[in-house]
């Protein structure tokens, strides 16, 4: 099994409300991810998909379960220490919103080379601003844009020099909370493009998390579905959308808008009553490759 | 049928540090009683601003600078904000983006839709009160009105904040509901619940909306009209079976074209190329121009007029112009199937 480069364990993650509750936010969730695949995470608000996002990028340290990238125990202080060039590294995450996830004063340049920088990595391209000029026309930007601040570009240039940033490290894994919500429709077209062709000419996985479906349907290999912290459903993103078996995935996808009237307004929306879907079992293969949360095989 | 509300050659333009920005250039729309019109365009377009010179709510470096805006007949142009506070809740409210920061989280709801009914009601007794608040929060789809009326804002959940909102927005039966991106900030398995509401409020109440959104599964769903804004004019407007089915600017095919939803497999999304231009300085010409791949060469030189495709479907473009080579449009004449 040397293709996975990501294996979540039983995760859960609970925040602490006050002395005495706590908010169990992501509940015993198990996925793999495999070498340069886009895997998807989708779900409402609230479901637990950026937490889970936080826990495999280490920023929030989890209260159970194992996460093994590539073969190390990220969650395990011992094993962190040792491999900590590896992990810092070869993870990186692109945030929902570059206005603030880049530092108004800082020029593109120094954004896109700051990585290398703070781990004191040679270039291997020579100088820092031939590494930044070679990132920025990696996601498809003039190297004009070198000498400017974030405040002089839009929204989407903004969110390349974001992705441009994470790739100055040469990574495995990359991390995207939401990297399209923020923008524009037809901007939102170029970012897509933009992750289909590093996965595809240069190999990156990405655990991409969103809650736009139909960007998920078009853009993921394998898609996962998070309902109240717990992944209710997973597989092939094909799979899934075109044989949800989970009722929360069913009512999901009944959700997608679809940009056409006359078959928009003969859409039923199912109703969400919170109650009526069941979160309790386990993981069940229904077809390969595809889970479905229930119990054991009775649904 | 007269029109609720006219604008006639509306320009609004704001001061800033670099110099005037254009933000709204020459639009002419029209709004009839009982109908959703969906403004659609991209952030920066004008959309918001539009909507919010109506409303007379520009901040104090936007002005407006030329054009008029007719209100149930009534020139309401050169209104100064005393006049404009009679008529705003009596003709018009807003529903913002946010549920949550349009609402007072130390209040309660119920106590926040009653000081909406108290504004436009001073007359009316306590108990009425209670009682019409109660008929709102039914209105808009809160069940269990009684139990709900003492709890805060915290207390509901996106979807039912948004209804709490639109309740105070109704609470003045305005004739004309502004809702500026109403479900961009809701999750999508309850955008559509709140867009049919919309619908239904409109069908129950007679009001008419002028709803603002860049989505445009959202201008699917509730929409009757749309008009189409790019670079501060309106490029195209029509019903929305026009717009979807038989689009005629190469905006809007772009706008189309781009969802991921018309996508095939394996093949990459359409993108429209190079960005929106900058209205400090606009372009002579079609603003669309430089990323339109069917510009003429008139188009560098001459901004098209609004050409006449049908009573109700119009588009600013110069393929239409008889004069124009023909092409054969990428999408229209029943391309959804």
């Amino acid at each position: 099994m040397d293709d996975i480069l990501l294996d979540v364990q039983g995760l859960t993650h609970c925040y602490r409300l006050d002395r005495r509750r706590t908010l169990r936010a992501v509940d015993d969730v198990s996925f793999q991810m495999h070498r340069g695949e886009i895997f998807g995470l989708v779900g409402e608000s609230g479901s637990g998909k950026s937490t889970v996002a936080r826990c495999v990028m280490s920023i929030l340290h989890p209260t159970a379960g194992k996460i093994r990238y590539l073969g190390v125990n990220i969650c395990d202080p011992g094993q962190f220490k040792s491999h900590r060039e590896l992990l810092q590294t070869s993870r990186q995450m692109i945030f929902q919103d570059s206005t603030s996830s880049l530092d108004p004063r800082m020029t593109v340049e120094e954004i896109i080379a700051e990585p290398l920088v703070i781990h004191r990595v040679r270039s291997p391209r020579g100088s820092l601003r031939a590494e930044a000029e070679f990132q920025l026309k990696c996601v498809g930007m003039d190297p004009g844009c070198l000498d400017r601040y974030p405040g002089e570009l839009s929204g989407g240039q903004r969110q390349r020099v974001a992705i441009a940033r994470a790739l100055s490290m040469g990574p495995e894994l990359l991390v995207a909370d939401e990297p399209i919500a923020s923008l524009d429709v037809s901007i939102q077209a170029q970012i897509i493009n933009l992750f289909k062709h590093l996965q595809r000419e240069h190999g990156f996985t990405f655990l991409f998390i969103a809650h736009d479906l139909a960007v998920v349907r078009y853009l993921c290999d394998r898609v996962g579905v998070m309902f109240q912290g717990k992944l209710v459903e997973v597989g092939p993103a094909q799979e899934v959308f075109a044989r949800p078996q989970h009722p929360y995935t069913q009512a999901l996808l009944s959700a997608i808008p679809i940009p056409d009237p006359r078959r928009e307004r003969a859409r039923v929306v199912q109703s969400f009553d919170a109650k009526q879907f069941h979160r309790e079992g386990a993981l069940y293969e229904v077809s390969p490759g595809h889970l479905v949360l229930g119990e054991g095989g009775g649904v | 049928m007269s029109d609720l509300l006219e604008i006639k050659g509306l320009s609004v333009s704001f001061r800033t540090a670099q110099g005037e920005v254009e933000s709204v250039r020459d639009v002419s729309l029209s709004l009839r009683p009982g109908e959703v019109l969906a403004i659609v365009g991209e952030s920066g377009c004008g959309k918001s601003v539009l909507c919010r010179s109506v409303m007379k709510l520009l901040p104090k470096n936007g002005w407006i600078k030329g054009g008029a805006i007719l209100a149930d007949g009534v020139d309401i142009t050169h209104y100064t904000q005393r006049d404009m506070e009679r008529l705003r809740g009596r003709l018009f409210s807003m529903v913002f983006q946010d549920p949550l920061t349009a609402l007072n989280p130390t209040m309660t709801v119920g106590a926040q839709i009653a000081e909406a009914v108290l504004v436009h009601q001073p007359g009316m007794k306590r108990a009425a009160r209670r009682r019409r608040v109660l008929e709102l929060m039914d209105l808009v789809g809160i069940p269990g009105g009684e139990e709900r009326y003492g709890r805060y804002p915290h207390d509901f959940s996106g979807g039912m904040r948004q209804r709490a909102v639109m309740a105070i927005a109704l609470a003045s039966n305005p004739k004309i509901l502004f809702a500026d991106e109403p479900t961009t900030a809701l999750d999508v398995t309850i955008q559509a619940q709140i867009l049919d509401l919309l619908r239904d409020i409109q069908r129950k109440l007679g009001t008419a909306a002028v709803l603002v959104t860049h989505d445009l599964g959202v201008v699917a769903r509730a929409a009757d009209r749309v008009a189409v804004m790019y670079a501060g004019k309106i490029v195209e407007t029509g019903t929305v079976e026009d717009i979807f089915y038989d689009p005629r600017h190469p905006y809007t095919w772009g706008l189309l074209r781009s969802l991921p939803a018309w996508a095939k497999d394996g093949e990459p999304l359409y993108t429209i190329p190079g960005m929106p231009p900058s209205l400090l300085h606009p372009p002579k010409g079609d603003a669309f121009a430089c990323r339109n791949e069917y510009a003429l060469a008139i188009d560098y030189q001459e901004a098209p007029p609004m050409f006449r495709i049908s009573d109700t479907h119009y588009a600013a473009t110069w393929l239409l112009d008889e004069r124009a080579p023909k092409i054969t449009p990428p999408m229209g004449g029943g391309f959804h199937g």
